[in-house]
Formats: C-alpha cells, structure tokens, sequence
C-alpha cells in the first residue's frame, strides 16, 4: 500500500511551537500548518465568500491536525432526510448499517463519552473511555436550561480522558484547535503510523496531479504525482485498487482535474454530480457576560451540549415557544470558551499581548476583561442544492499549473431559518441565564463550520450520484472514496465520527475486491 | 507573590523546552557572546536588560523574577538560534536606547525610566512583528516574549486567580471548578 500526502510530514516535537504561534498575535493562523500561498489559492465566487483555508491543513494527518475532536453519531433522521423533511435526498443505506461501523470507529479514534444523552441513537456499548466531567459553566447552564424545559448532557470527544492507544491523557493547554501539544486529541497519525508499521509506504509532499485509465476507461490504471520533495517531478504510482480520501473539496478537484478523452466532465462524473451539492453546516451563536466568574477558557472544547432540537428543531418546551416552520436538525453547544474559537477567544495570555498595557495595569485589564463571559453555539444543517458546488477556475493556476478550486457557495432560505430559530433558542438559554447579550452570529453574518460535504454523493442511482453504497465510483471499477464528500446529506453533527465509519466500511469493501 | 522555578520550568514546557529541565541550558549561557562591535548595546548583558524589562511588564509585587527570566529566557531560544538572536538583538536595542535618552544603561535606571524607555520606543502601540520595525520587535521579543511566558506559567493562573490558563498543560480539575 501506497499512500500519497499532498502536504509534508509534521514532526510531532514542535507542537507547542505550533500553539505558541496560534496564541501570539504576531502570526497569521495559516502560520501553524504552514497554509496558504500558491499551493493552497482557491477562488470564492458563490453568492458568500468562503474562507477555505482557515480549517483544512495539507500534510500526513490533514485537517485532524486542526480539528476540535468532536465526535457523535448521525441520527437514524439524517439517513432518511427526502422521507421525513421532503428536502435534500435520503441516503441508500441507513443507520443500522453503519452502527457497527461507529463503534469501531469510536474504538480506533478513541472516544471519550457517556450515556446520559437522551436524543442519541441506539448504541450497542459503553465509550471506550468515560466522558469529561461537565465544566463549571455547563453547570450554570442546566440550570437555566431546566428552568425551560432543556436536556443537556455530556458530550463525546476524541481526546484521552485516560491514557489510551498509548498516548497521553488531556492535560489541558486549552488549545485543541488548531493544535493539541499532548497527543491526547486524535489525529490521523496514529493510523500512518500503525499503516506504516504494518508495511504501508507514505509519500510525504507527493500532491496527485491526476488519475489515468487504461483500456476502456472503467479502471484507474495509475496516479500521477508530483514529486515536491525532487523539485516536483512528475511520477506515477500504479495499483490494483485507488482510494480518494482527500476531503470534500480536493476529492472532486481532482477528479475534475482528471478529465480525458473518455471522461470529457471529470472521471467518475457521467452523473454530472462531482463537486455539486457542496453542504456544509452553519455556526448560530450567542454570548454576553454574566455578573459572576465564569472561568472560560481553562480547557479548549465542548462538554455540554444539548440535542433536543435536533430531530424536532420546532419543539415547544415550557420555556420555550414552539415553531411549526420547516427547519432542518440544530445541535446546541454550551461553549467552554468566550467566543467562537478557543485560541483567538479572550483568555488571559491573548488580553495580556493584544492589551497595550503591562505591569499592575494589564494584571487589572485581564480581571477586567476575563472570567465573566459566556457564550452558547450551535451547528445547523444545511439544505444541499445542485447550484452550491466545487468547480475550476480556470482562470488561476495553483503552484503546479493546475486551475484551483473554485468554491460557489450559499445559503438557502430553509437554512438561514433554521439558523434564525437555533438563535430564539439561544436567546432564551441566555436570558433564563441573566446574561448580558454582547453579540450574535444569525442569518445574516453565519458562517461555516468547515466541514465540507456532498461533492461526490452516495446513492444507487448512476444518473444522480457519484459513488455507490460500497463508496466505489459507478463509474470506475477500482476507485473508492473515503471522505465527507460522499454525504447525500450532512445532518448538523460533526462529521469525522461518520467519515471514520464509512472509511471503515470502504476498507472492508475494498479489502474483499484485493 | 513569588515566581518559583517550577514557573519557569512549567512555562519552558509550554514553549516546548522538556527534559533539561532548564539545568542543562543553564549550564551555557546563550547570550555570553557580544554582539558586533559597531551593533547598538554591543556591550549589553542581555539578561539583566531582559530582567529590568520584566520588572517593568510584570506586575509590581512579583518576586523571583530575575530567576524565571533567566531560566525561561536561557532555557527557550538555547535551540532556537533565530529565537535566540532575534531576542539579543532587540534587548540590546533596549539598553541602546537607554543609554541614549537617559545615558544610563538599561538595567540601572529606575523602574519609571525604564517603564518610559519602552514607550518612548513605541512597544506599548506597537504591532508585535518578529521581522518589523524596531517598536515591532521590541514589542514581540521583549514584551510579549515575557508576558507569554508569565501568563501561561502557573503563576499566571494564580495571578488571574483560575486555576489553569490558556497554554499551560495545567489539568483538567481546574475547568470543572467556580473561579
């Protein structure tokens, strides 16, 4: 086995080196993983820019180098969406299907979790490890959220509540994204490592430029890389079987990209679906100050989450008035931090060198200014539409003359409902609270969660989708795709924990075609 | 208050300095040569100019400074030879300037002084900007090169009175707990 990484090799002794430029001011975010530049231009020219590079890494454990770690099972609604909603498409297998699926993947990724969540879908075990206790905010938190009628429950994380896979357990540096120090957070390095201790080769800095078939064009006979390492040659791998896993916007890049005589729209594209009904999900948010410490920021992730509106986001609760619009599934979050991201939230050392002030001053300015916020996010699921798609831009050349990326993405009005309704939520969550409403992430200044979806969709209908139930192309016999881009629909939970499942699920398929 | 060594070495694993333990780099002093003859402070000890900073940028009833400066200062850049010279370099911008304005080396000025040398310089407005201007890099490799080290150390969550603070492996217990 053969594995090609478009980015280089991370050394895992410079970690917090990686944080310490997260937390100062002085560097750009892309600075941690070494993003952006020619190799990663994209273009944007949808209805809403979208900020590709600020949660996508290039190199061996892609993007679950910056992660959050969050990681719950899709519910048995998000299989059947068309069926229940009359919107989107439903997905051509279900939640039994892949329920042993996420139990193996909870089990190789390491997932920390309870079972105290009363909306979750059927699970067969307990977490491999136990879940974090809840912070002293979630504690603030159900209590207003019982005074309305609001269940919350723990939260499960791919980040060592114990040693675990041999490695550390949470030490706390608070900044798991867009970098863990520890290892205690999982990456995809621990499965390099273990591929590669079983005989698997990894090619670091080796982007594919394209993938050929050979005869009638059913098969991909080899991929075409660039040998960065040597000055970008170009060299070929040959294989039996080929696996795409490169997210939901280079997997259908590249096979626009590789295009030919025979497959004059992209290879495995006879449907025309490849790099169409780009989903992703929509921050909704809410925060203020409290009258009384908080204490934010000591961890950097989730432990309290509510999951009441996901499968009835309308649901009326004795505090809450109910909506009979059509909406799709929202996720609550009760936030650990002030804001919306943990590294660039008001903690601290990030008030200490953006203050100005220093000495007895700044100590002043920091009790001013943290332990009081609070604030409440939510991820809501978007509706996905033929129009939002990846196409080329033909009209800029990223650093190996390729055209780039060209994201087209908006919003539909289900969606921007939907993101109005999880903020009534939130307002009263808030308000029970006695929180003093700072600021508001709604309809009009929403923004993505960067998970990217759809591109290459799952279904039984070669006219309509891109890869079948096995994860193989209709199209071509030997090409299999591991990634979020084959999500019909995308549901409004984090994604990894299923594009770990159907990963091992198209291993198993892959493994009996070998 | 009194910043211990534990600080410091708790400080120096947030920057990624683990295992000397800070002896085995105090053990070399990586400032002990001088700059060029004709470079600004040519003659200034880095240490006790970075030490009459903190005393400066840290607050007033802090103890113990000149040690966690100089096993977290010496500890931090002894392999990062960019770090190491950057941070020289503009510590001895500092006392250049010092010696200019009030004639006096850096370290020896009362601590009003020195508290005017870092304004007059401009690092309280100053962007922090490794490669920028002289204000730009007094303001990332002396001021907030110190107060990243302080406000991510133990003695910093003490300061701010939590418990942990953002960019120190400082548990999971404290989250759990009211401030």
């Amino acid at each position: 086995m053969t594995v090609l990484d478009a980015g280089p090799r991370f050394e895992g002794d410079d970690r917090t080196e990686r944080m310490e430029r997260a937390l100062r001011p002085a560097h750009h975010p892309f600075e941690v993983w070494s993003m952006g530049g020619e190799r990663d231009a994209y273009a944007s020219s949808g209805e809403r820019h979208y900020p590709l590079n600020h949660a996508r890494v290039k190199g061996v454990g892609g993007s679950t180098l910056h992660w959050q770690g969050m990681v719950m099972r899709l519910h048995e609604s998000d299989f059947r969406r068309r069926t229940r909603d009359g919107v989107g498409t439903d997905w051509p297998i279900d939640y039994e299907t892949l329920r042993p699926y996420y139990a193996a993947a909870e089990r190789e990724l390491g997932v920390a979790g309870a079972a105290d969540n009363p909306f979750a879908p059927p699970r067969e075990e307990p977490y491999p490890m136990p879940a974090f206790p809840p912070s002293h905010s979630d504690a603030l938190f159900a209590e207003a959220c019982e005074a309305l009628g609001v269940a919350t429950h723990s939260v499960p994380n791919a980040r060592n509540s114990e040693a675990y896979d041999g490695r550390s357990p949470c030490v706390g540096y608070g900044t798991c994204k867009p970098v863990c120090p520890s290892g205690a957070k999982y990456t995809a390095e621990v499965h390099v490592r273990r591929a590669e201790r079983a005989g698997a080769t990894v090619i670091p800095e080796a982007p594919v430029q394209r993938l050929e078939t050979g005869g009638d064009g059913r098969r991909v006979a080899r991929a075409v890389y660039a040998d960065d390492a040597a000055g970008g040659a170009e060299r070929t791998v040959t294989a039996d079987q080929f696996v795409l896993a490169a997210g939901g916007v280079e997997t259908p890049r590249l096979l626009l990209l590789s295009a030919d005589e025979d497959h004059p729209d992209g290879l495995a594209n006879a449907s025309g679906a490849v790099g169409r009904y780009f989903t992703d999900h929509l921050f909704a948010g809410m925060g203020g100050t409290l009258d009384e410490p908080v204490g934010g920021n000591r961890i950097g992730f989730v432990t309290g989450e509510s999951h009441q509106f996901y499968d009835d986001p309308g649901a009326s609760t004795r505090g809450i008035p109910g909506s009979d619009a059509d909406l799709g599934p929202i996720k609550l979050e009760f936030l650990n931090y002030d804001g919306t991201s943990t590294v660039r939230a008001p903690s601290p050392v990030r008030i200490a060198l953006d203050d100005g002030a220093w000495g007895d001053r700044l100590l002043d300015r920091i009790r001013e200014r943290y332990g009081n916020g609070v604030a409440i996010g939510a991820l809501v699921g978007q509706t996905p539409r033929a129009d939002n798609r990846i196409a080329l831009d033909r009209s800029r050349a990223d650093d190996h003359g390729n055209p780039v990326p060209d994201v087209r993405w908006s919003i539909d009005d289900r969606t921007r409902r939907t993101v109005r309704r999880a903020n009534e939520i939130q307002r009263a969550i808030l308000s029970e609270l006695g929180v003093d409403v700072e600021w508001t992430v709604g309809p009009e200044n929403t923004g993505p969660a960067y998970h990217h979806m759809g591109t290459t969709r799952m279904g039984t209908d070669p006219d309509r989708s891109v890869v079948d139930r096995r994860l193989r192309t209709h199209d071509v016999a030997n090409l299999t795709v591991a990634s979020s881009s084959v999500f019909p629909t995308g549901g409004a939970m984090n994604p990894t924990l299923t594009i770990a499942a159907l990963a091992l699920k198209a291993a198993d398929h892959v493994a009996a075609d070998l | 208050m009194e910043l211990t060594r534990r600080d410091a070495l708790a400080a120096l694993a947030g920057a990624g300095v683990v295992g000397g333990g800070g002896a085995a780099v105090l053990a070399r002093d990586p400032f002990g040569e001088a700059g060029p003859d004709d470079s600004p402070g040519a003659t200034t000890a880095v240490l006790p100019t970075l030490t009459a900073a903190a005393e400066v940028v840290y607050p007033s009833d802090l103890d113990g400074i000149g040690e966690f400066v100089e096993t977290y200062a010496l500890g931090r850049v002894a392999d990062r030879p960019d770090d190491r010279d950057g941070l020289a370099s503009a510590v001895r911008e500092v006392d250049a300037a010092a010696r200019e304005w009030y004639g006096a080396a850096y370290a020896d000025l009362d601590r009003s002084s020195r508290d005017e040398v870092l304004r007059e310089l401009g690092a309280d407005a100053a962007d922090p900007d490794p490669a920028g201007s002289r204000a730009e890099r007094v303001r990332y490799y002396v001021v907030n090169e110190l107060l990243y080290a302080l406000y991510t150390s133990p003695a910093g969550a003490d300061l701010v009175g939590v418990g942990n603070v953002v960019g120190h492996a400082g548990g999971t217990e404290a989250y759990r707990r009211e401030p």
